[in-house]
């Protein structure tokens, strides 16, 4: 596999220099009405470069391909080896799951005519239409697609340094974080107390939060029953399944779970092993779990794609085009959300989607067509059995926006076994959808 | 069977005539590509899910009406398919009809 890979990597390496210039020009001319223009590497109707292999990325890279048929080149430069996932990663913090399970290769993107490549883009230029990486290549493209992600506001969090991050974990990115948490738990002793403190709204998975709360209590239920599982939710209360996710909490777990809301906390004392509020309550725990309040990814501010509450990027919800940067289009959770549209995989996936059809669209001289993208996120309660919320979002052309469509949507009447293993079936299926 | 669904059908196709995606004959590719995340890309699932690809015209729209009046019990696809206009079902069956079934 690592053979196949890195030839495949020599062989961008060589086609983006020649192809850079004929990709502009059939920018310039417009590429249905002058038909093929084929340079050395170039296909015909250009190049598309999508930045960032997660939910949003790799399925835009995909469908793009499937979609042109092949006629628009498509390259997806991702920095991690492999695509771990975010959806499911609270069951390998609880410990039912293995990080293996909820890890894919990217290698069969190849299969539908993605160059994938491993790296990382240091420096977008909007005005020439490259990219350039950490490894020093230069790619031109006619579309850019960024699916950054997202970043953390550490800053807002006194304490919260580098240091105190290798063991104030916020385990909110699916990885190393996800196993160190997991680590972190089983090296607790029984009686021990776990603090998740949750961040503001708006932040990546609304319901994820409350689920990796069942995960934790479940785990401690099992194998440290005198543990104590504490919520600090900066939000005035559970942002997400609120009676699903407390009736679990009292059915299943009593005594385990203490939940209070408005608590923002704003620094950390790793030596006391305390998280601090802003008003001054000191909460002292054994394992300190804290995402912080979040932003677009990194790269996303680098290229001034951030134009909405200095955190995310605007976006035209047809195209899914910036509303910054010409011919950049910015997917999923680094997006300004539209109103009741959550930050979630799977809608990534679906932003993923339409812009790879505005794309095809626009790149074949037609005009982008307004689409509709449904939501369903799956929450786990306990290993087995599942709480669902779903929604379905239709773009309204008065507003210029997408709304979610009244009278559709919603949730799992009670927590139960079938939804857990349509909550699996999904997992597989939407990596599928989206890694090959 | 084959009656209840083409009444169902004939309205929507002349709705259709005057609507955002009349002009598109890719229009339904792009409404399916929403069931893909859960039914599989082009509605081959790898699994746990039905498969929507080479399902019958009528019925997929038959499915959905049904999802829609709550006449067939769901967990969460009846939540889903209140979010489609008759227009959008058609187009979508209309694609996963032709879609080769899932190995």
């Amino acid at each position: 596999m690592a053979t196949k890979f890195n030839k495949s990597r020599r062989g961008i390496v060589k086609a983006g220099a020649g192809a850079a210039v004929v990709a502009g020009a059939v920018g310039l001319t417009g590429c249905a009405a002058t038909g093929p223009s084929v340079g050395s590497g170039g296909k015909k109707l250009g190049r598309v470069v999508v930045i960032g292999g997660g939910y949003g990325g790799a399925t835009a890279a995909k469908y793009i391909s499937m979609w042109s048929e092949g006629a628009i080149e498509v390259t997806m430069i991702e920095r991690e080896r492999e695509f771990i996932s975010c959806p499911i990663s609270n069951l390998v913090i609880g410990g039912s799951v293995k990080i293996n399970e909820i890890t894919r290769s990217y290698n069969n993107l190849e299969g539908r005519g993605v160059k994938v490549v491993q790296d990382e883009v240091t420096l977008i230029d909007p005005a020439k239409q490259t990219v350039t990486t950490r490894k020093g290549q230069t790619l031109q493209y006619d579309r850019l697609v960024v699916s950054p992600g997202i970043d953390f506001q550490f800053e807002k969090i006194n304490g919260l340094n580098a240091e105190a991050q290798k063991v104030v974990l916020h385990s909110w990115k699916a990885g190393a974080q996800t196993i160190a948490l997991r680590a972190q738990l089983e090296a607790m002793p029984d009686g021990g107390t776990y603090i998740l403190s949750i961040p503001k709204a708006p932040y990546r998975c609304p319901p994820g939060p409350y689920e990796r709360v069942c995960q934790v209590a479940s785990y401690f239920k099992q194998s440290k029953p005198r543990s104590k599982v504490l919520v600090l939710d900066g939000n005035p209360d559970i942002q997400s399944k609120k009676g699903l996710f407390t009736k679990a909490w009292n059915d299943l777990y009593p005594g385990i779970i203490t939940y209070t809301p408005n608590m923002v906390v704003s620094e950390v004392d790793v030596k006391n092993k305390t998280l601090v509020t802003e008003v001054g309550d000191r909460v002292r725990g054994d394992v300190l779990n804290v995402v912080p309040e979040q932003k677009a990814g990194n790269l996303a501010s680098a290229v001034g794609l951030v134009n909405v509450n200095n955190r995310w990027c605007g976006v035209d919800w047809v195209t899914l085009e910036s509303t910054v940067h010409k011919n950049i289009h910015v997917l999923g959770d680094a997006t300004a959300s539209a109103p009741a549209m959550p930050k979630s995989g799977h809608m990534a996936n679906q932003h993923g989607k339409a812009a790879a059809a505005a794309i095809v669209e626009i790149m074949n001289g037609r005009q982008p067509m307004a689409l509709t993208m449904a939501n369903t996120c799956y929450s786990f309660v306990d290993p087995q059995n599942v709480v669902h919320v779903a929604s379905v979002h239709s773009f309204d052309p008065g507003q210029k926006t997408m709304v979610a469509v009244k009278g559709a949507g919603g949730l799992s009447t009670a927590a139960n076994e079938v939804e857990g293993k349509y909550a699996l079936a999904w997992a597989r299926n939407i990596w599928a959808d989206m890694l090959t | 069977m084959r009656k209840i669904a083409s009444i169902l059908i004939l309205p929507a196709v002349l709705l259709a005539a005057q609507s955002a995606y009349a002009n598109n004959p890719l229009a339904g590719r792009y409404l399916a590509a929403n069931c893909a995340n859960c039914h599989g890309t082009n509605g081959q699932s790898v699994g746990g899910m039905e498969s929507l690809a080479g399902y019958d015209r009528g019925r997929f729209v038959q499915t959905m009406k049904a999802f829609q009046s709550g006449e067939r019990p769901a967990t969460l696809m009846h939540q889903i398919a209140k979010g489609y206009t008759d227009e959008q079902i058609n187009l979508m069956a209309d694609f996963f009809a032709v879609q080769k079934k899932a190995r």
